[in-house]
């Protein structure tokens, strides 16, 4: 018995030895393969990986007229003299004020028309709802904002303002961008207008995996609608809710850089200016690059560990899980 | 008889509940359906109003005093007319050439058989979660030389990963004797690429081509960092973001600085030129061909989506 098993043992030793070496064969035959992903690859690490190395400057007095070796280096001052800055700790709480309320209401509505549109019975009207809300995905934030300024224009000609006055809910027209508690709601709602239709869509593939017994069964227990939906859809589209979930986790700094930047005005800055923006304002009009790339790193390095974080908590409890 | 009707009045009632939750749904959907349309509407029904009379506002359906101009005046401006010509011609190129890279190095790291196919794409599927940021970007691009040029459009986007995820699964999903059979009959990998496998994965190339051309169109970002002090390459989007900036930043004054420099460039009168009108008109023109695209690829969207959650 033992005998067998060493001789097993042997044998497949010797086969992965002729493996390794018919691998480095193998690799001479596959030239053309190497030809067609090597170069691509290489080109992602330049394009990638690469800049990574700017990481340094966070750590550097730096400045583009000297070279690298003569540059200062000044350990973790510009993190430091980030959690110091007033401007820094509001676009650090305007980020994730705002990507929270997004994704919230993202979830929330998507969820939600993902049902009532499987519950749609006429094939030509789920279709048609369908093309229509998936059209704004499409669309640039550039004219995205203009459509949601367009919508928001804070005289009596604006078409909510217009909606509002004629309904009586408001008296007079109200200045909707120029107010601060409204703006991260209207961020909010834009990325809903925008994106709850494409989001939908891994909804409603999810719902057609559920297994159709399940509704007749439910069907034959009495069950109406409401709880059909309560006991057998959202638990069957419950993984991809929280897959989804993890991958937006990891999002959560980075909250649309475009709309607000694009919608802000002096009256609403404080509510308005995120990380990106931060970044951008910075780096670039101030030329402050230490200060800029320390902010872009917390970004990034926070963005990681959360996802990870979200992963690890998904796996502890026995739930689905990205990586 | 009690139980007949007993029964009938928990049918009945399940029956009115029924029709109220229907009501509910289509009225949800209704109201989604005209969210998403209405904004559109009123945009192109301002964009073929006269210029001055859209300022007096309450233009909703239709057009009240109907015109062209708005349209002629966008044409006519040299600005603009260049801008089109950078969106579209950046939308072609980067569109084809990245989309023939992204499917040969999915079909190269698609083969079972290639030696090196996981560390390449450990090392690629690792790159969608790093992010060096925008200065270090800003950085290699000033580096490469590539500030202020046209190919700063195209060459840093010749592969995209999720675009290679997507197309790679779905080689994976094809039989394998196709290649073997090419193999057995003396064509090369390059050659099979081209002549079996693209063929084959269509479905899937036209999603990431509508991704990718959707992306190069709606760009503004890097025009905004690379190319802002380049006018002749600014793109369309590029463009209307200005014009949106300027009438976001309030005083009317920029408003009609923008107004009245276009007009002024258009060489057409004064009166006709409003911000709004422009803004509505660059909006409609910029939102076309996306509409004109989409109900074609559509059909892909079930295909590509399908594809995505067996990645996820």
């Amino acid at each position: 018995m033992k005998s067998k098993k060493a001789a097993v043992s042997a044998d497949m030793k010797a086969a992965e030895l002729a493996n390794k070496k018919s691998k480095w064969k193998l690799l001479g035959k596959q030239k053309v393969l190497i030809l067609m992903s090597v170069p691509f690859v290489l080109y992602i690490i330049l394009f990638r990986y690469i800049p990574l190395w700017g990481w340094t400057m966070a750590f550097q007095d730096y400045k583009p007229y000297k070279t690298f070796s003569q540059q200062d280096w000044v350990g973790m001052k510009w993190f430091i003299q980030l959690f110091k800055e007033k401007e820094f700790l509001l676009s650090l709480r305007n980020t994730v004020g705002m990507s929270l309320i997004s994704t919230a209401l993202g979830y929330i509505t998507a969820i939600l028309i993902a049902i009532f549109l499987n519950e749609v019975r006429y094939i030509g009207v789920k279709r048609f709802v369908q093309t229509v809300s998936y059209l704004p995905h499409f669309l640039s934030w550039v004219i995205v904002t203009g459509l949601v300024a367009n919508v928001l224009v804070g005289d009596k000609t604006g078409i909510l303002n217009g909606i509002l006055l004629k309904l009586r809910l408001v008296k007079e027209p109200v200045q909707w961008l120029a107010i601060q508690k409204y703006f991260w709601h209207i961020i909010g709602w834009t990325y809903v207008w925008k994106e709850v239709g494409w989001n939908t869509i891994v909804y409603l593939g999810a719902m057609t995996a559920i297994d159709p017994c399940l509704y007749e069964a439910a069907q034959i227990d009495g069950c109406g609608r409401l709880r059909k939906i309560w006991h057998i859809t959202l638990p069957g589209i419950k993984p991809t809710i929280i897959i989804m979930m993890i991958m937006s986790a990891g999002h959560i700094l980075d909250a649309n850089f475009e709309m607000p930047y694009l919608l802000q005005n002096g009256m609403i800055q404080d509510v308005a200016e995120t990380i990106d923006i931060y970044v951008l304002k910075y780096g670039f009009k101030l030329s402050r690059y230490g200060l800029a790339t320390a902010a872009g790193i917390f970004k990034n390095v926070v963005n990681i560990l959360l996802l990870v974080i979200a992963n690890g908590i998904a796996k502890k409890s026995g739930e689905e899980r990205l990586i | 008889m009690d139980k007949k009707n007993q029964y009938y009045t928990a049918r009945r009632q399940t029956l009115i509940s029924n029709v109220i939750f229907d009501i509910i749904i289509y009225l949800v959907l209704a109201f989604v359906v005209v969210a998403t349309v209405y904004p559109f509407w009123n945009t192109i029904a301002i964009s073929f109003n006269d210029g001055l009379d859209s300022l007096t506002g309450g233009i909703k359906l239709l057009p009240r005093k109907w015109t062209l101009q708005n349209y002629t005046n966008l044409f006519q401006t040299p600005r603009i007319f260049q801008a089109g010509i950078i969106s579209v011609t950046r939308t072609v190129l980067q569109t084809v050439l990245s989309v023939f890279c992204t499917c040969i190095l999915a079909y190269a790291l698609s083969r079972k058989e290639f030696v090196l196919r996981k560390p390449l794409t450990t090392i690629l599927v690792i790159s969608m979660y790093v992010n060096a940021g925008l200065i270090p970007g800003y950085m290699l691009i000033k580096n490469l030389h590539l500030l202020g040029k046209y190919s700063v459009y195209i060459i840093p986007c010749l592969v995209d990963i999720f675009n290679f995820i997507l197309v790679r699964t779905y080689i994976n999903g094809l039989p394998d004797s196709f290649v073997e059979s090419a193999r057995i009959d003396g064509a090369n990998e390059f050659r099979i690429f081209l002549q079996i496998i693209m063929p084959l994965i269509v479905p899937s190339v036209a999603m990431v081509s509508l991704f990718t051309a959707v992306g190069a169109w709606n760009s503004w970002f890097d025009t905004y960092l690379y190319c802002s002090n380049k006018p002749k390459l600014h793109s369309l989007q590029y463009v209307l973001m200005s014009f949106l900036q300027a009438s976001q930043n309030q005083s009317s004054n920029a408003n009609d600085a923008g107004a009245m420099a276009l007009a002024a460039n258009s060489g057409a009168s004064t009166s006709m030129v409003t911000p709004i009108s422009i803004r509505s008109s660059i909006t409609v023109v910029a939102t076309l061909p996306i509409l004109v695209v989409y109900p074609f690829v559509q059909k892909y969207f079930v295909v590509g989506m399908t594809i995505g959650g067996v990645k996820e």
